[in-house]
């Protein structure tokens, strides 16, 4: 269990650097997705991982309860990474729009638009 | 509970949402709002700072839920000192908006505006690490609206460089925000120096590496050495009210370093002792040597301004790494110093740029050409730290606290030098856009008559910018009672006990 959210999140992660360090917009906004993706899954292992068990305590018996902060967490950065994704995508596109390439690079498009 | 101190948070996020939904086809009613919003933002926290004057730290729990179990809201001397900045930078760069007509350019400027001072307002008042997070997001969402306002290609290539940048800054902020929990098992700033203090030295590792995080995030929105790139661009590229407003963003980052690093992972906590100041000094040297050579190589004004700000953050963070009062002090002072300077600095540039274009290249005088270059003249001494404005206070100040360090030579040399640079820099561009635009006249009258259209010859702009010159000047002449505030605010800051039991008081 441990082995395999550790490693879906070094998976994610890695994979979601690779795209972020491409020249193209939409590589890097999906790495940017991905990423978020890894934090979610990270911030939910940190309250450790139990399963079956409720986010809740049990005054009646002792029962193994799981951490419900971090479930919050989590839901609080999907929000806010859905938002931001929304906004990133609508940039990206007005800037592609705008500018005829979706190149990140800054230089290279004064001189296309020197050039065009 | 004192319901006054969620106030600044609350104003701006309820009037945002009126602006963009009530009035957005009515400009005059937006402005009025906005005007009206960022005044009675400026009394608020006024109201607040007097109120924090004495050195008491004011809690409010938000719900009424008890601190670590709930958010709480702090109001010290530090983040009264802070609100009160922005507000009053606040209501400038509104004044100067309106009266430039930059706010008609785009839809929707003053809701941005709004939601962007809330999330300004929030980062600096919140007791809780989660939510400084969120916060953050506050105010970067409403600032990449603000990026791109009045749209434009270049503007747009800026912008999701920008937004990219931030992104991946806060998926740090939640990584290192996650770390920290696992090992603390909470996020409630005051709880977590309590906790951290507590942990046992060789059970740690961990929390150096979210401390090391929390302190890369930070560095982002400070733009350090080598996480400033998405800095000049974004800057340059920016609408200048916008860009003004982003002198104070910078300074979030400065200040949640401050609060972080003398609060939770302080001088004398054993587990994360030196983590900070060891990396951020040498940094802070390197921006502030790259500050300098960008100004006076970069070509385009809005990048000079920028690069201008760069290094007023480089001398700022080498005050901030020394973590000492002194040197905190030092950095108070410097940073309402240097949030002012650089905010006028790129209205004049705007002012600039309206009438003749960025580019750093003789061309024919322009409108107003002696008044603009005397407010560039007073911006450019006051971001270089020359005497008679209160730059050459604030490096004062910084070189002061930096006598007794070990590396005090190399700080010396590191300002001095860079401060000569920037004056240079600032010089070359001074003298070539208002002086050398004489010789270089071509068609003098044609160009009276495309200015007399194209500039507006309002007087309101220049209200907005002689507001941050005498700024400037009441804190160069009150710069006796002005650091005697951020000596007992520096001394606060460095005796976290205060903090700790204001906040966890009632529970324990």
């Amino acid at each position: 269990m441990e082995l395999l959210v550790a490693s879906a999140v070094g998976v994610l992660t890695a994979a979601g650097i690779y795209l972020i360090l491409r020249r193209r917009t939409f590589p890097v906004i999906l790495g940017l997705s991905l990423l978020s993706y890894a934090v979610n899954v990270f911030l939910f292992a940190t309250g450790r991982l139990l399963v079956g068990a409720p986010p809740i305590l049990n005054k009646y018996e002792e029962v193994a309860y799981t951490d419900p902060l971090p479930q919050a967490l989590v839901l609080t950065a999907i929000v806010i990474s859905f938002g931001m994704t929304a906004v990133v995508v609508m940039i990206a596109l007005g800037a592609y729009l705008s500018s005829k390439t979706d190149d990140i690079n800054m230089d290279d498009a004064a001189e296309a638009g020197e050039d065009a | 509970m004192n319901h006054l101190l969620i106030a600044p948070v609350v104003l701006p996020a309820v009037v945002a949402p009126l602006i963009a939904m009530v009035t957005r086809h009515h400009i005059d009613l937006t402005r009025i709002f906005s005007l009206a919003a960022s005044v009675a933002l400026v009394i608020l926290t006024l109201v607040l700072g007097v109120q924090a004057m004495d050195g008491s730290v004011q809690v409010y729990e938000l719900g009424n839920w008890k601190a670590p179990f709930g958010i709480v809201l702090v109001l010290d001397r530090l983040s009264a000192m802070m609100c009160i900045l922005t507000a009053i930078l606040a209501l400038i760069i509104n004044l100067y908006a309106v009266g430039t007509g930059w706010d008609k350019r785009g839809s929707n400027f003053h809701s941005l505006f709004q939601f962007q001072l809330m999330g300004i307002q929030g980062a600096f008042l919140t007791g809780d690490a989660f939510n400084l997070f969120v916060f953050f997001e506050v105010l970067l969402i409403a600032s990449y609206g603000l990026t791109i306002h009045a749209g434009g290609a270049r503007r747009f290539r800026a912008g999701v460089q920008y937004v990219v940048y931030n992104l991946l800054g806060s998926s740090l902020f939640l990584f290192a925000l996650g770390t920290i929990y696992a090992v603390t098992g909470t996020l409630n700033m005051a709880d977590l120096a309590v906790k951290v203090a507590e942990l046992s030295p060789d059970n740690t590792a961990l929390l150096r590496v979210g401390a090391i995080m929390l302190l890369l995030v930070f560095c982002i929105k400070a733009a350090l050495l080598p996480l400033h790139f998405w800095l000049p661009a974004s800057y340059a590229e920016a609408p200048a009210p916008v860009a003004a407003l982003f002198a104070i963003m910078t300074k979030v980052g400065a200040y949640a370093i401050l609060r972080f690093f003398t609060l939770i992972f302080g001088p004398e906590v054993q587990a994360t002792t030196g983590l900070a100041g060891d990396w951020l000094l040498p940094a802070a040297l390197f921006t502030l040597a790259a500050g300098a050579i960008g100004v006076l190589g970069a070509r385009d004004l809005g990048r000079v301004i920028a690069y201008g700000a760069i290094t007023s953050m480089g001398t700022l963070l080498i005050a901030v790494s020394l973590f000492t009062p002194e040197a905190a002090a030092a950095a108070l002072y410097y940073t309402v110093h240097s949030t002012f300077a650089a905010a006028l600095l790129f209205l004049v540039t705007d002012m600039v740029v309206e009438r003749r274009g960025a580019e750093v290249t003789p061309k024919a005088p322009m409108a107003q050409n002696g008044l603009i270059a005397a407010l560039f003249f007073v911006g450019a001494i006051a971001l270089a730290g020359m005497p008679p404005i209160s730059g050459f206070i604030g490096k004062l100040l910084v070189m002061d606290a930096a006598r007794g360090h070990e590396m005090v030579w190399t700080i010396w040399a590191v300002i001095l030098v860079g401060s000569l640079v920037t004056i240079l820099g600032l010089a070359r561009a001074g003298t070539i856009i208002f002086w050398k635009s004489y010789d270089a006249t071509t068609e003098v009258p044609e160009t009276d008559e495309d200015t007399a259209e194209a500039t507006p010859t309002a007087s309101l702009p220049f209200v907005a910018t002689f507001g941050l010159v005498v700024g400037l000047v009441l804190l160069t002449v009150f710069a006796g009672p002005m650091s005697n505030y951020a000596t007992a605010t520096a001394e606060q800051l460095f005796t976290p006990s205060i903090y700790i039991e204001n906040v966890l008081g009632d529970t324990k």
